[in-house]
């Protein structure tokens, strides 16, 4: 008769644990807003960007990034068909635009080319990032976005060496990863991330494949487009168009 | 109860067991937040936490809900498609309380050129200058309009 007492108690115990995890409900993100009806990408149009360095600008200013690090940053490449590596600088991300290089330090050449990068998160949808997380701090949205739970995010830094696009870094005082949220505080109220918003040539686009009225769809019917390292199969979702095969 | 004479102690570690069960399992409900588990392993929470962090940038449609006299000005010029905060910052916080908090006015001299400085990697359709040669430091708007730029009768 003691273990049946004694198991019921058990029982009763556990049972109002599974109950109250069944009443806990779900959060609102916004009322309007119905997270597995967008799947978030980005288009780049590199014949487009003029490296004037407003993304990284406008980046910094809306998600409060810590000075010297970036979730967006503009690189800029010269190459010299392929034939060496490319040489790629990008002082203080971009943010303040480009200087002429110094005399002497870039290549020479009838071949070389130069061009502008952006970067930012890719939002991949296989992300390298989110598999090694060791706590479920960072993952990837219903609505395809890869996000960073600060609370939760230990700062063990195995996100930031997985990530193969260097998209991530610790805040120096919060001791946190983080990295573009694709302005996941605006996208979700129906606005354009901070980047697109301040991106005078239209170079940036915020896209949402799950939407068969966006642009992006007739855009990748007449363009050639590419993602950066598509060999690494991250399934990632900044598609470029014009894109030179030297970008890493 | 002669039947579980020689188990019984058998069913004390069982009992054991059980409570150590139950404690790990109110433990763990108790410090695993609700929400973790509910888009997958991950608190979900977290999202709408996230998205409610405040907005910076108003956008370019709030400010043309009161700026319509540039918007007319820009629609008809090479800028029409850049947003206003593309150069004026963000201005949310003017948005918000337009009374009180004033956006100060760019300067052109050093606004223009972080776009139309000429530059080898810039895109060749882009129209630039050396601006050190085009107007020797005088600010922009001295001869050009800012939301519309073309100069009347100027071949560009």
């Amino acid at each position: 008769m003691n273990m049946s007492r004694r198991f019921f108690i058990t029982l009763t115990g556990a049972a109002g644990i599974a109950w109250e995890h069944v009443l806990a409900g779900t959060p609102e993100i916004s009322p309007n807003y119905k997270i597995t009806d967008h799947w978030w990408a980005m288009l780049i149009d590199v014949d487009k960007c003029i490296g004037c360095g407003n993304c990284v600008r406008a980046c910094a200013a809306e998600n409060n990034v810590p000075e010297g690090f970036f979730r967006t940053w503009i690189e800029r490449y010269q190459d010299d068909e392929h034939i060496q590596d490319p040489l790629v600088d990008s002082p203080n991300g971009g943010m303040n635009g480009f200087l002429p290089r110094a005399a002497g330090t870039g290549l020479t050449g009838n071949g070389v080319k130069e061009f502008f990068v952006p970067k930012l998160c890719n939002h991949c949808a296989d992300s390298p990032c989110t598999q090694v997380c060791p706590v479920g701090a960072t993952f990837t949205t219903p609505d395809g976005v890869v996000l960073i739970d600060e609370k939760y995010c230990l700062g063990c830094r195995y996100c930031v060496q997985a990530c193969p696009y260097g998209c991530r870094y610790i805040h120096p005082e919060k001791n946190v990863a983080q990295k573009c949220t694709l302005c996941y505080h605006r996208i979700t109220k129906g606005l354009t991330t901070a980047c697109c918003e301040a991106c005078p040539t239209g170079s940036r686009q915020l896209a949402d494949l799950k939407n068969p009225n966006d642009p992006i769809h007739e855009f990748m019917k007449k363009h050639s487009v590419q993602v950066l390292k598509p060999q690494m199969a991250t399934g990632a979702k900044v598609y470029y168009a014009n894109l030179d095969g030297s970008v890493r | 109860m002669n039947r579980f004479k020689d188990s019984e102690h058998l069913l004390r570690v069982v009992g054991v067991f059980l409570v150590g069960v139950t404690l790990f399992l109110c433990l763990r409900a108790w410090f695993v937040p609700k929400s973790f588990g509910e888009f997958g392993h991950y608190r979900g929470d977290s999202l709408a936490e996230i998205a409610a962090l405040p907005i910076i940038h108003a956008g370019h449609e709030t400010c043309e809900t009161c700026h319509t006299d540039v918007l007319e000005v820009k629609k008809a010029g090479k800028h029409a498609n850049v947003n206003c905060e593309a150069c004026h910052g963000p201005q949310a916080k003017h948005a918000d309380d337009p009374g009180s908090v004033k956006p100060l006015l760019p300067d052109t001299s050093v606004l223009c050129a972080r776009c139309h400085e000429a530059s080898s990697a810039k895109p060749k359709w882009f129209p630039a200058v050396i601006t050190a040669e085009h107007s020797m430091g005088m600010p922009c708007n001295t001869c050009h309009t800012s939301h519309s730029p073309k100069i009347q009768g100027d071949k560009k």
